[in-house]
């Protein structure tokens, strides 16, 4: 008798605590998609949440390719994905797609040689080492621009991603466009297969094979580079010139983009200017055009409004590339088209 | 055993009254039949997506050497021989490995504190998670096996099973790592039917003369094959179907190589790299990959029964 009464109370106080929560209870977004913005995102949130307690946004770095199925199956209010969308996937989502390229960043040829900290590499050479026709460090390809350098007689370790991956998708469309034997061999996707080498999962993955294979050159972020203190290698551009990955060089290499007029997708894949690093790219926010709800639409459109603004003041310390003002400008604008 | 009608429970009708529905009956009716169910529903659910890519690549997806999402062509031999390969290699060191330990733990070479003590660590093996043997492996397996790997490559790479160039995340890692992960398994089954051997079978090995090691081998270890040989049995479906660690270790390539010392790929590594990002048909061959482990892991399950029937059956007089 006394437990049932207990019991009841308890239930009692429980349900009405359920109403309190739900009467209180903020909006809620919910983002997925591309893990390489992931860390810039989450900072947006932390700092915007802050400001704003009366929303609460969640974003999972779950990778473009599953974001962009999230997004199309209407189970987040923005996706994310480092390889935008594709017409057809455009197609496929019913309320309207507007892309956001929310931040950028650079890829960079990080290697394992003991010793070598200063390595140049010519297009032909990072070419020829991700199609597997250089193989050794003493390769005359790789001497060539190399001079006073003592490169070892060592085999090559090509580390690569195991998962499918925007970083990979990038990586791969800039390699075919200045390697037409890349195109013919590999060709440019989110999951390619390698001709040699070893593979990893994830950014981090890559990043512990190149510690651990002497020898090893792999294709990583630029922030994850950074961040373990891995060397990486100044590229040729189209301009032959030899440079290496900083938010300067990225920046010049975004200013390039030329959009359609219409659709805010485009790829730097090679861009022409002596100071451009090679790769960079954009990574983008996907938003519906509509939205069911006022509540989310309102706070979609502040929280990406905040990225875009105050946001991009995080991008350097964290590895990314602020956007160009023309960029930004152009968002607003597209951003403005969500209702 | 069967067809012995004392062994049979009595018959539960009592006097007149009509024969309920057990509710424990029911229960344990329920739950058998979950089980089944809940199999066949994965089975369902693994070759519904899977069928596009069965249709389209056929048996040529166990053939083909092939995996290329880019050109939309799938074949998983690679992944087929990588799973097979390094479970067998992990087996071929744990087997004996894991009989060793078994023994001598069931003997009493050592007071039995002791045994215990060797026994509970051994079995704590089993606890560590698979992530965590994953970064052991990154750690200390690796660079070993660059180093050992190097010396082999030299002096035997003439032979196609140690041509370099050796790296560090190889099928030789994976299949070392694999071997301690299964070690428990092994070691933990096969002590248990040894010390179930009746101790008239030893006596009666020494009353006749024999040895202790003739006693062992000819008597204790034959007697216990059927436990050894499920041990084997289980530790081979753990090596094949393990994940996290092995991908983080073998290189994940989808290249074929003679070598231990190269890269290799699983199809349960595979599937846990590709399937994130996959889309359209790859989705389809990754289930497809999923149902050819599946299938996999039943078939080696299955010859297991086989075995064990038989090794019982040929042991069935001393028992």
């Amino acid at each position: 008798m006394k437990t049932s009464k207990v019991s009841f109370l308890f239930l009692g106080a429980l349900v009405t605590q359920l109403f309190s929560w739900s009467a209180s209870a903020a909006t809620q977004l919910q983002g997925a998609g591309a893990t390489f913005p992931a860390p810039i995102y989450q900072r947006w949130i932390a700092e915007y949440t802050k400001a704003n307690p009366d929303v609460q946004i969640n974003y999972q770095g779950v990778g473009s390719g599953a974001g962009i199925k999230q997004f199309t199956q209407n189970l987040v209010s923005f996706g994310a994905s480092d390889a935008a969308m594709t017409d057809k996937e455009i197609a496929a989502v019913k309320q309207g797609v507007v892309l956001i390229p929310a931040t950028a960043g650079s890829i960079v040829l990080a290697y394992n040689i003991p010793g070598v900290d200063n390595l140049k590499l010519s297009r032909e050479a990072y070419a020829g080492i991700f199609v597997g026709k250089i193989t050794k460090w003493s390769d005359p390809a790789i001497a060539k621009t190399n001079e006073g350098v003592k490169l070892p007689d060592s085999p090559i370790t090509v580390c690569e991603r195991s998962d499918g991956s925007g970083t990979t998708f990038v990586f791969t469309k800039h390699l075919s466009a200045i390697s037409p034997e890349f195109k013919d061999k590999i060709g440019e996707g989110t999951s390619v297969t390698w001709p040699t080498g070893v593979a990893g999962k994830g950014n981090d993955g890559v990043t512990a094979l190149i510690k651990q294979n002497k020898g090893a050159i792999g294709y990583v972020e630029y922030g994850y580079a950074k961040n373990n203190k891995l060397a990486f290698a100044a590229l040729q551009n189209k301009a032959g010139e030899f440079v290496t990955a900083t938010t300067a060089s990225g920046a010049a290499t975004l200013a390039t983009t030329q959009f359609p007029p219409d659709l805010l997708r485009a790829w730097p894949s090679d861009p022409d200017g002596k100071d451009c690093y090679p790769i960079s790219t954009f990574t983008w926010l996907l938003l519906y055009k509509k939205y069911d709800n006022t509540q989310i639409v309102e706070a979609v459109k502040k929280f990406v409004n905040f990225g875009l603004t105050d946001g991009q003041k995080f991008a350097e310390e964290l590895g990314y590339i602020p956007l160009p003002k023309e960029v930004v400008d152009k968002n607003l604008e597209a951003l403005k088209t969500v209702q | 055993m069967a067809g012995n009608e004392r062994m049979r429970p009595a018959d539960q009708k009592i006097g007149k009254t009509k024969r309920r529905p057990d509710l424990f009956m029911v229960l344990t009716w329920v739950a058998s039949v979950a089980a089944v169910v809940t199999l066949l529903w994965i089975l369902e659910s693994i070759v519904t997506p899977a069928w596009p890519a069965i249709q389209q690549t056929g048996l040529s997806f166990f053939t083909s050497t092939v995996w290329d999402v880019n050109r939309n062509r799938y074949g998983a031999l690679p992944f087929l021989i990588g799973t097979t390969e390094s479970s067998l290699i992990a087996l071929l060191i744990a087997l004996p490995l894991g009989v060793f330990i078994a023994l001598f733990l069931s003997e009493n070479f050592l007071p039995l504190g002791v045994r215990h003590v060797i026994r509970f660590v051994v079995e704590l093996l089993a606890a560590i998670p698979s992530v965590v043997y994953g970064l052991w492996g990154i750690a200390v397996v690796i660079p070993l096996v660059q180093q050992f790997g190097g010396y082999l490559s030299d002096f035997l790479g003439f032979i196609p099973l140690f041509s370099g160039p050796a790296t560090g995340n190889s099928m030789l890692t994976a299949s070392l790592v694999l071997a301690i992960m299964v070690l428990p398994t092994i070691t933990a089954i096969s002590r248990t039917a040894l010390v179930a051997v009746p101790p008239t079978l030893r006596e009666g090995s020494y009353a006749v003369g024999a040895t202790r090691w003739e006693t062992i081998f000819r008597v204790l270890v034959p007697t216990a094959a059927p436990g050894i040989v499920a041990a084997t049995i289980l530790a081979f479906g753990r090596a094949m179907g393990e994940t996290m660690a092995v991908a983080m270790l073998i290189g994940n390539s989808p290249r074929l190589s003679w070598s231990l010392l190269s890269p290799a790929g699983t199809l349960a590594g595979l599937l846990a790299n590709q399937f994130g990002e996959a889309q359209g048909l790859q989705i389809s061959a990754l289930m497809y990959a999923a149902l050819a482990l599946v299938v996999l892991t039943l078939f080696v399950n299955m010859a297991g029964e086989a075995v064990l029937r038989r090794a019982e059956k040929a042991t069935a007089g001393i028992r």
